[in-house]
């Protein structure tokens, strides 16, 4: 599950910061190209300067706070956070005006959530419950976004709306290995919560689960985590649960012409209502952990094409080497096996994705008694045509991954351009 | 003799706390029920209003003395399959105002408590009748329980009629009646052995909706917005629940698939929040 996408972009903002030496040896392992961090990388070091290392009682709110308003959603290229809870909703109204009123009434919560504020008016009323639920009342904002995106189902009948849909929008083809289940895919809505806490996450989620009564309901919902900023103040690529390092080749969002590229939807490409949106993926992947675990060292490396220690790819010392498909062992095999996730995910290096991927663990199946644990997978597309899709095609097909891991859950929403202060979430479209 | 119900709530919510009742929350009685000097400012025929849900109570207690007597006879008679055939109807005039029931000390878990939500010596009511006939097919040992039962009905319909309703109480009894379906009738919790939770979650819908009725004209007043979306939120819920009917009543709690509890469920939520902003129109 790691793409590698080079980022060939050093990241200035990190030569500004103390660098530790571990920085310094990864520094070293790029030579003068620069330096490659994946997004999440860059967000833990933000996370350890602003809020997560210093513990401290009052921490500075700018740097605790990501603002709801601009130009495009944040949480895309927002440094990726500790914590997610993802909700997938099915609008139960079918007048457009509701949704109008729903949108609307979501940008407000959200904005008041981003700022670490209380939601609504009616918070000390003794006569009525409160208008927010409360668990996070006095908590620092915690890097909280909150993006909003639509799925095809939206632009079924119900609403009138067919012939806005993006042509990029589309229903995901069946993959190779998709073992699909209802209960975990599809949705007319998508809601992503980031927070450096998974209290405020949650909080987010349930407010406007609560808000939305009597026009949506949840349709499917995931929680993920990744390590902490405080538990890796440096910030490096962090482990999936397969024990890897997971990110290494995202491309630098600090880079604008990249993300254009990359990320965001131009108004060019054939929906001007979706300028400066982007198209996320997700995927629930289960990871068979317990079959995983007895697999060698060497199988999983071979399945990776990675060191696991140190990330690089097989036959390099260090995490941020470049991978090179045509290194061959003495016997003229190629060192990174060619149906590695690495070797199938980086192709020819030309298509690339934003990742913002997290670890889950919803208990056990009681089926099996096994774990049911793995990666939400979430990715961001200008167009998922030309970038996830093909990217699957070859991975479902051929990805010595497979064995160990099940994707069993999917959607795809088209997240909206950034809101205006003022404006609404979705008022490009409605 | 008036009872002034603030107080009575405030000390049933002691008792039930320790007893397991299936009243989830009743900290909502007891916290808005306890500010009564807060309330009724911004309505002006409170006095009418809840005049008229008193009566609504009594009406319903009535009812419920009588049908009890029924159930109690076929019971006492050795009738399974009558007594089987009265049960789940009789059980909705109750389920209807159960909210006030609650409020009335012991009297809710006497008639309305189920195996376990209070001590095996204790237990009786409806619930353990449901038991004999359903699990053991017969009457035999029930009758006991079955006089005591209309005994118990027939004090209610006394200590109705000396409670002064609140106005807080209806605005969170409407809501609670619907936190009931919420929590057992929706799981099927309600109805262990007879699977009729269905008449129960129609009867506690139709508490909700009286007491709705009563408010309605004042909520248009203060809050239009809500007081449709109230309204709206019934007619869905009401029509999704008339898929269910059979004859007279509705279907076995059995025969309801998940996707069929979970769009019960969530048009009951989509209901139950806007119905609890309605104390909006006790002022702040």
């Amino acid at each position: 599950m790691t793409t590698d996408n080079h980022n060939k972009n050093a990241g200035d903002s990190i030569l500004e910061k103390p660098i530790s030496r571990r920085d310094i040896l990864r520094l070293a392992g790029v030579g003068g190209a620069g330096l490659l961090l994946g997004a999440s990388g860059v967000g833990a070091i933000f996370g350890a300067k602003g809020t997560t290392v210093s513990g401290a009682a009052k921490s500075s709110d700018k740097a605790d706070r990501v603002e709801f308003f601009g130009k495009h959603q944040a949480g895309i290229t927002t440094p990726a956070q500790d914590f997610l809870m993802f909700a997938a909703f099915d609008l139960t109204t079918g007048s457009v005006d509701e949704v109008r009123k729903l949108f609307k009434a979501w940008t407000e919560a959200s904005a008041a959530m981003a700022k670490g504020d209380m939601i609504g008016e009616n918070n000390e009323n003794l006569n009525l419950p409160p208008s927010d639920t409360g668990e996070a009342a006095g908590l620092h904002p915690s890097r909280t976004t909150i993006t909003f995106g639509v799925g095809p189902t939206f632009f079924d009948s119900r609403f009138g709306l067919s012939s806005k849909r993006p042509a990029a929008l589309v229903d995901l083809p069946p993959f190779g290995g998709d073992e699909l289940r209802e209960e975990w895919s599809g949705g007319d809505i998508g809601v992503q919560v980031n927070a450096n806490d998974m209290q405020i996450a949650f909080h987010a989620i349930r407010n406007l689960a609560r808000i939305a009564r009597g026009k949506a309901v949840l349709r499917w919902t995931q929680e993920g985590f990744q390590r902490t900023g405080g538990a890796d103040p440096t910030g490096a690529t962090p482990r999936n649960l397969m024990g890897f390092k997971d990110g290494t080749g995202n491309p630098d969002t600090k880079n604008d012409a990249l993300m254009n590229d990359v990320v965001w939807a131009q108004s060019g490409d054939g929906t001007p209502w979706m300028a400066g949106g982007s198209y996320m993926v997700v995927r629930r992947i289960r990871i068979r952990v317990e079959v995983w675990d007895r697999s060698t060292l060497g199988d999983q490396e071979a399945t990776f094409g990675r060191h696991r220690q140190s990330g690089a790819p097989i036959g390099s010392s260090n995490e941020f080497d470049p991978v090179d498909l045509s290194k061959k062992d003495e016997k003229g095999k190629p060192l990174i096996p060619v149906h590695s996730h690495v070797a199938l995910a980086r192709g020819d290096g030309s298509i690339k994705i934003l990742r913002r991927s997290y670890s889950y663990s919803s208990g056990m199946d009681n089926r099996t008694g096994q774990f049911d644990a793995g990666l939400l997978f979430i990715c961001y597309n200008r167009d998922a045509r030309k970038q996830f899709i093909p990217m699957q095609q070859k991975l479902g097909q051929n990805d010595v991954l497979n064995e160990y891991i099940v994707h069993n859950g999917s959607a795809v929403f088209a997240c909206f351009p950034g809101v205006r202060e003022g404006g609404y979430i979705g008022d490009t479209l409605l | 003799m008036k009872i002034k119900l603030a107080a009575i709530a405030l000390a049933s919510a002691v008792v039930f706390a320790g007893c397991g009742s299936n009243n989830n929350e009743p900290d909502n009685v007891k916290e808005a029920s306890t500010n009564p000097e807060q309330s009724a400012s911004k309505v002006e025929n409170w006095d009418e209003i809840t005049g008229q849900y008193r009566d609504f109570a009594l009406d319903q207690t009535d009812k419920l003395v009588a049908e009890t007597d029924k159930f109690v006879q076929a019971v006492n008679s050795g009738d399974v399959e009558t007594a089987k055939k009265l049960y789940a109807p009789t059980r909705m005039y109750y389920e209807r105002i159960e909210p006030i029931a609650e409020a009335l000390g012991d009297l809710d878990p006497n008639i309305d408590a189920r195996e376990n939500d209070v001590e095996e010596k204790d237990w009786r009511g409806f619930h353990r009748i449901e038991q004999a006939l359903w699990v053991s097919n017969t009457t035999a040992g029930a009758e006991d329980y079955a006089s005591q039962l209309l005994d118990d009905t027939k004090t209610l319909r006394a200590l109705i009629e000396t409670v002064e309703v609140e106005p807080s109480l209806l605005v969170t009894g409407a809501v609670e009646l619907l936190n009931e379906v919420s929590s057992s009738k929706v799981t099927g919790e309600e109805e262990r052995y007879s699977h009729t939770d269905l008449y129960d979650f129609a009867a506690n819908v139709e508490g909700a909706k009286k007491i709705y009725e009563l408010l309605q004209a004042e909520l248009k007043k203060q809050d239009a917005d809500l007081e449709a979306q109230i309204g709206t939120g019934f007619s869905n819920l009401e029509q999704a629940l008339a898929d269910y009917k059979s004859g007279d009543g509705y279907v076995s709690y059995l025969d309801l698939k998940e996707e069929d509890t979970k769009k019960l469920s969530q048009l009951l939520d989509a209901l139950a929040e806007p119905l609890s902003q309605m104390g909006t129109i006790l002022g702040a």
